[in-house]
């Protein structure tokens, strides 16, 4: 502008002035024949290495987060669905990173607010897969009004939430997964805060597809990371995530060899919930209440048959992670589809275009309108 | 009233009566320039409806006009209260116009609360339509009336017209079999039916309203039906007016008109600018007065793809449009100030993924939840400056109702030139003022480019290449071969990978401050009304235009001159030569003094501040009398 002559000119945008070589990244070869999105499979088959991005993975060395992105990355290509199909969002925190390491589209986003991101990405292009990496202090503390509402809407996105009970890029505050008297840099005298169950959450939150799984068991993970990409509606993964740094061993009861069998119980679909290192204990119901019996004490009809599709067992399966001598159930807890929220947006809008399309002339000279001439 | 004419027209001509009843001479009719009414009543007596209808007949009847709604925050505050007072000014005239009205020369009152908030602004000598049946023991004393005003001396110097209003429309419904309760609310149509008749304007544009509204409500419409010829054979019969008024039609350019308000006119334009960029509108808002209009309306046009979606917040609206603007429609979110707050994180994420998005501000009084039903232009710094970091962004300012339309495509228009979130600025007055709109000929509507980029190009894909205007290329997911990864850390040049180098961060900096600053070659020349130097510049911006250049008219011959500002950020680069040909600058605004804040900021110059915080627009007068000390 003329009069601020002052203000120092940037240099030319090309020129840059940085040491770093801005040489762009290599293109990867290309394996998919078609760039059109509706086509299932593809011709040549992909492999983990097609989804990862040339950027280095800065997470902390150990860290849980390796392995589930190793687990997606070797997941998809069995989903067939196109690098460039697919679209990672993130809010902010060690998970969230998530998206730099993908070789797919990606959005690393602000704090807590990722799901309403990737509802805007699938509203308005309902043909790509959305995914979204939150972890438990993006998305049930900051973020938690956001994940309640993506999960009543049923948008067609996965969720990964990253459950490790600790703040980690912040270094070591106490997070809403975080169990009471935990000592942090932020709670010296031990936490006050009650924790939130995420899973329970979710279905509170009238999810369509729940489901718990945990870092160190990746062929657990590869499966309900598949059971989620081909839930149609919101598909929320509860993962239990080791931060070796801030909270290291959290979850040693359920990675533990010795003891990790008497601590989970799998879920299978219409089979009984059958657990412990000599699979010689199940879970039956009295009532509502879950309890512990030796497998030989009961008759096999007594024993509680997962059904995903049961809310009211969804909850207690939900809950029974918490309860004092339980097993943590992991799997999918449930999964019931009902319509997603993009595919009645497109529903109402195509019946709206069927009785006219919009033509602006006549809307503009709609209304009380008159002439002068 | 103001400016008569020629006293003696016969009530013959044209339209006026619909059906002639009485023995009576004609009324004669009296020509006049222009007129403002206000009807004020109880929030529940329908005063917005029954002052959106004479709107929409004196639109038809071709005068030039302009609104002023005014109504409480509270949905329904409770009966007979001062401050559950609702009111509507409409000024129409047969010349063109700029405002709603300095002082009314007619005010209709529907109760005592509603002629005590109102009766100071009445011009003097001017016209008071009362309903004497509201005027009983317990509304007196809701309205804070120790005597009652029609028997002292505070109706003194008004032409007064008293009606017993509600029994007049019980009256005329008697056969009906309606509650007294329910009867009662057609009162506001028989205030109506009489203005009608004073002003020489036919029922048929509200009668054919009534039936297209309560059609299905047969009793209902009856009931209105009657009560608005009631109104009207009233003044015919009534013997108490000695004169009628006609103001003729103003003398506008050949074309079709709608009359428009402002929120509805900034939803055409987003409407347009999907149409005329090819690409699906995509609204994400939180309902807020006074905004919510603009997602009421854009959620009725789904036959032009327009996808709306109310979040569970302000940020997940912003949010949930930079979602929809990364996988390529038209992004948009809509709100008021304290809104604006809650989006200023999103918006920085905006500016730095450099995504396409218009933000629309429905400035209220502020400030925290503030006037939420009153204007205010208190959020100019907020746009300019209210987020953390460098964080340019364009921002554009609507100057009345009609003018919203075009601004909506002129901000979608440069958001998808350069890249960039684009933040429009219009207020609670042009939001839910109204005038004459000649609709456009969408032909002449000039076509939006976008930076889309739908193939994969030979060359290796930069995400963060510019082209001349420093635009970086919409790489749309779902193409392939441009997958590539955005977010809110510092951006290398060119590749957009994560970096956080010193120089680089300077760097991007300095360059989506000069993209924001580029932007300045699309904006037009400065208009100078009245003498292009001399002694004063009245600069101005947003929705005080019609009453700065109201009062400037005025002031021509005395050396006075305005100026009106669409665009906030980047300002345009004519101004600086402007402001320096005039011995004084003088910036009225709503608001402590933000523009003029930016203007002695950027400019050096000792700008005068004529400022006003009521949470009522200027009138002209008052601007008038601010700057005659100054010449």
């Amino acid at each position: 502008m003329a009069d601020t002559p002052k203000v120092p000119t940037p240099p030319p945008f090309k020129a840059f002035p940085g040491k770093a070589s801005v040489a762009p990244p290599p293109m990867q070869a290309k394996t998919a024949p078609t760039p059109d999105l509706n086509v299932d499979m593809p011709v040549i088959a992909l492999t983990a290495k097609d989804f990862a991005s040339d950027q280095d993975v800065r997470w902390c060395p150990g860290c849980g987060d390796y392995s589930i992105l190793a687990q997606v990355q070797r997941t998809l290509p069995e989903l067939g669905v196109l690098p460039h199909q697919m679209v990672f969002v993130a809010g902010i925190g060690c998970s969230s990173r998530f998206p730099y390491y993908m070789n797919t589209y990606g959005f690393h986003t602000i704090h807590g607010r990722g799901a309403a991101i990737a509802s805007g990405v699938k509203a308005a292009n309902p043909d790509l897969s959305v995914w979204l990496a939150t972890g438990d202090g993006d998305g049930l503390s900051i973020g938690g009004n956001h994940t309640l509402h993506i999960l009543r809407r049923n948008f067609d996105v996965n969720i990964m939430l990253f459950n490790n009970r600790i703040y980690g890029l912040t270094k070591g505050q106490y997070s809403p997964t975080s169990e009471v008297g935990k000592k942090t840099k932020s709670t010296p005298y031990g936490s006050i805060d009650y924790p939130i169950n995420p899973s329970l959450f979710a279905l509170g939150s009238e999810a369509s597809f729940v489901a718990r799984t945990i870092d160190r068991d990746p062929k657990h993970l590869q499966e309900v990371i598949k059971r989620a990409a081909h839930h149609k509606g919101t598909a929320f993964m509860e993962i239990y995530q080791n931060c070796n740094i801030f909270n290291d061993g959290a979850f040693l009861n359920l990675t533990e060899k010795d003891v990790k069998d008497d601590n989970i119980v799998f879920l299978k679909q219409g089979e009984p919930l059958i657990f412990g290192k000599d699979k010689n204990k199940a879970i039956m119901l009295d009532g509502f209440t879950p309890k512990v019996v030796n497998v030989a004490d009961v008759s096999a009809d007594k024993l509680l048959i997962h059904n995903e599709q049961d809310p009211i067992l969804a909850n207690i399966l939900g809950r029974m992670s918490e309860m004092e001598g339980f097993p943590c159930p992991l799997g999918v807890i449930y999964a019931h589809e009902r319509p997603t929220y993009e595919e009645q947006m497109t529903e109402q809008i195509t019946t709206a275009k069927s009785k006219g399309l919009g033509d602006l002339k006549k809307l503009l000279n709609s209304g009380n309108t008159w002439s002068i001439n | 009233m103001a400016n008569e004419a020629e006293v003696t027209q016969s009530g013959s001509n044209g339209h006026t009566a619909p059906e002639s009843i009485g023995q009576r001479p004609k009324v004669p009719i009296t020509l006049l320039e222009d007129v403002t009414i206000r009807f004020a009543g109880d929030s529940g007596d329908g005063m917005q409806l029954t002052g959106t209808q004479f709107t929409n007949t004196t639109a038809l009847h071709g005068n030039d006009l302009s609104t002023l709604p005014d109504y409480p925050a509270e949905i329904r505050a409770p009966i007979g209260t001062l401050y559950g007072v609702s009111g509507f000014q409409i000024h129409f005239s047969s010349k063109e116009i700029h405002t709603p009205g300095d002082h009314p020369d007619v005010l209709v009152a529907m109760n005592p609360a509603a002629l005590k908030t109102n009766l100071g602004d009445l011009k003097k000598g001017g016209v008071v339509i009362l309903n004497e049946d509201a005027f009983d023991e317990k509304n007196l004393k809701l309205a804070k009336y120790e005597v009652n005003p029609l028997t002292d001396n505070t109706l003194d110097g008004y032409t007064v017209y008293r009606f017993p209003l509600t029994k007049i429309t019980l009256d005329a419904l008697r056969d009906l079999k309606m509650g007294t309760k329910e009867g009662a609310r057609s009162k506001n149509m028989v205030a109506l039916g009489l203005v009608y008749w004073l002003y020489n304007r036919p029922m048929d544009q509200t009668l054919e309203w009534l039936k297209s509204k309560f059609g299905k409500n047969a009793q209902v419409l009856e009931a209105n039906t009657r009560a608005l010829k009631a109104g009207y054979y009233l003044g015919e019969t009534a013997e108490l007016f000695n004169a009628r008024y006609e103001v003729k039609p103003a003398n506008f350019k050949p074309g079709r008109y709608r009359n428009i308000m402002g929120n509805e006119a900034t939803a055409l334009g987003m409407v347009a600018a999907s149409v005329k960029s090819g690409l699906d509108l995509f609204l994400g808002s939180y309902p807020i007065t006074p905004a919510s209009d603009i997602l009421h309306e854009l959620s009725k046009y789904k036959n032009f793809g327009v996808k709306t979606f109310q979040a569970e917040d302000e940020i997940a609206g912003i949010c949930a449009a930079i979602g929809a603007s990364y996988a390529g429609d038209l992004a948009l979110t809509t709100t008021s100030g304290p809104g604006l707050a809650l989006k200023g994180e999103a918006i920085g994420l905006a500016v730095m993924t450099e995504l396409p998005l218009v933000i629309i501000d429905v400035q209220r009084g502020g400030p925290s939840t503030g006037l939420p039903t009153k204007t205010e232009q208190a959020d100019l710094l907020q746009a300019l400056y209210g987020r953390n970091g460098e964080c340019p962004v364009a921002v554009i300012a609507a100057k009345s109702p009609v003018d919203c339309f075009d601004s909506a495509i002129e901000a979608s228009r440069i958001a998808l030139k350069y890249m960039v979130p684009v933040i429009l600025l219009t207020d609670g007055y042009i939001a839910n003022g109204s005038e004459p709109w000649l609709v456009p000929d969408v032909d002449l509507i000039p076509e939006l480019t976008t930076k889309r980029r739908t193939v994969k190009s030979d060359a290796t894909f930069l995400p963060y290449d510019r082209d001349e205007n420093n635009a970086r290329p919409w790489a749309i997911p779902g193409v392939e071969g441009l997958e590539h990864r955005i977010g809110g850390l510092e951006k290398q040049h060119l590749t957009g990978n994560v970096n956080y180098e010193p120089a680089n961060h300077e760097f991007m900096v300095r360059l989506r401050q000069q993209k924001v600053d580029g932007i300045v070659q699309d904006i037009p020349q400065t208009e100078v009304l009245g003498p292009k130097s001399g002694k004063v510049l009245l600069l101005g911006w947003g929705g005080t235009y019609g009453a700065i250049t109201t009062a400037a008219e005025r002031l021509h011959s005395k050396g006075v001159s305005s100026a009106h500002l669409r665009w906030m950020n980047p300002l345009p680069a004519d101004l600086g030569e402007i402001l320096k040909n005039f011995e004084k600058v003088i910036i009225p605004e709503l608001n402590l003094g933000q523009l003029r804040k930016v203007i002695r900021d950027k400019y050096l110059v000792d700008a005068i501040g004529i400022n006003k915080i009521q949470g009522l627009p200027f009138t002209p007068q008052e601007i008038i009398t601010a700057v005659e000390q100054y010449l």
